[in-house]
């Protein structure tokens, strides 16, 4: 497994350069908007990887519900950190985008409102898990990831069933795109979702590392008055 | 071509960003457990 990671990660890097490329050089530029149409294939690959992310927290989420089981709780704290940052990126890029061809930076659009939401949600998963110390934390994580995940369905949907400025999704959304284009989507959402899922990776290893050294820690304080009174005697 | 620019370098800054946060946090572990490691061999 040590073994596996850094193979995987030049991978990783290949795949972005190779998607990099496909965005920025193959893709064909779009008629009306021009070369800035590109921040398409960063910013839809992006929402799409949170999605998963956010998707793989509930389940991870309903498992600790069920079972009380402290790796579907790593994993939901893990996939939550990570999606935060792709809905990040997803929130930054989306204005930057808007301003040349909208002529806006924000709206208060239905899907860019909920987007937002989805982001403050998950920040506040994160703030409870960072700064709470109670035993319920994960509990009560768990219940909030479960109604943050309402959202995302909320997300998606929303340009379907609601008049919004937002275009209408590429899949089933009535547009065509044209082959070039869709192979570089594809390509960047690929390489989006392989570093997204090696960025976990490190980041579950780091949280397991950190359990069992409180727990070293926590062991070391239960033995250690008795060792002391031990000596004394 | 600017906002082109500027969505890819904000989006690699993020991410460059996590990462930096992530390996701090290792590096901090790594010496809290190197200084644990220290006391238990002092005993």
């Amino acid at each position: 497994m040590k073994r596996a990671f850094p193979i995987l990660a030049v991978l990783t890097g290949v795949l972005l350069s190779y998607a990099m490329y496909q965005a920025l050089v193959v893709a064909p530029t779009e008629q009306t908007m021009g070369d800035v149409q590109r921040i398409f294939y960063y910013h839809v690959p992006s929402a799409w990887t949170a999605f998963i992310l956010f998707a793989i927290n509930f389940v991870a989420s309903i498992v600790y519900l069920i079972r009380r089981n402290a790796k579907a709780d790593m994993l939901a704290l893990v996939t939550a950190e990570v999606g935060v940052v792709f809905c990040t990126v997803n929130l930054v890029t989306g204005p930057i985008w808007a301003r040349p061809v909208w002529g806006i930076w924000w709206t208060w659009d239905l899907r860019l409102t909920l987007t937002l939401v989805l982001w403050l949600i998950y920040v506040s998963y994160i703030v409870l898990r960072r700064f709470s110390s109670s035993g319920q934390t994960p509990l009560l994580a768990a219940v909030l990831a479960v109604f943050g995940a309402l959202d995302v369905p909320l997300v998606y949907f929303s340009i379907w069933f609601f008049r919004t400025q937002h275009p209408q999704p590429v899949i089933g959304g009535g547009g065509s795109l044209d082959p070039r284009m869709w192979h570089a989507l594809l390509i960047n959402w690929l390489a989006f979702s392989c570093f997204g899922a090696l960025v976990c990776w490190s980041r579950y290893r780091l949280e397991v590392l950190r359990r069992d050294f409180d727990e070293t820690l926590a062991l070391e304080a239960l033995l250690e008055p008795r060792s002391s009174k031990a000596r004394s005697s | 071509m600017s906002y082109l620019y500027a969505a890819y370098i904000a989006t690699w800054t993020i991410h460059i960003t996590y990462l930096a946060t992530l390996l701090r946090r290792y590096t901090r572990l790594r010496n809290e457990i190197a200084e644990f490691k220290g006391r238990i061999e002092d005993k």
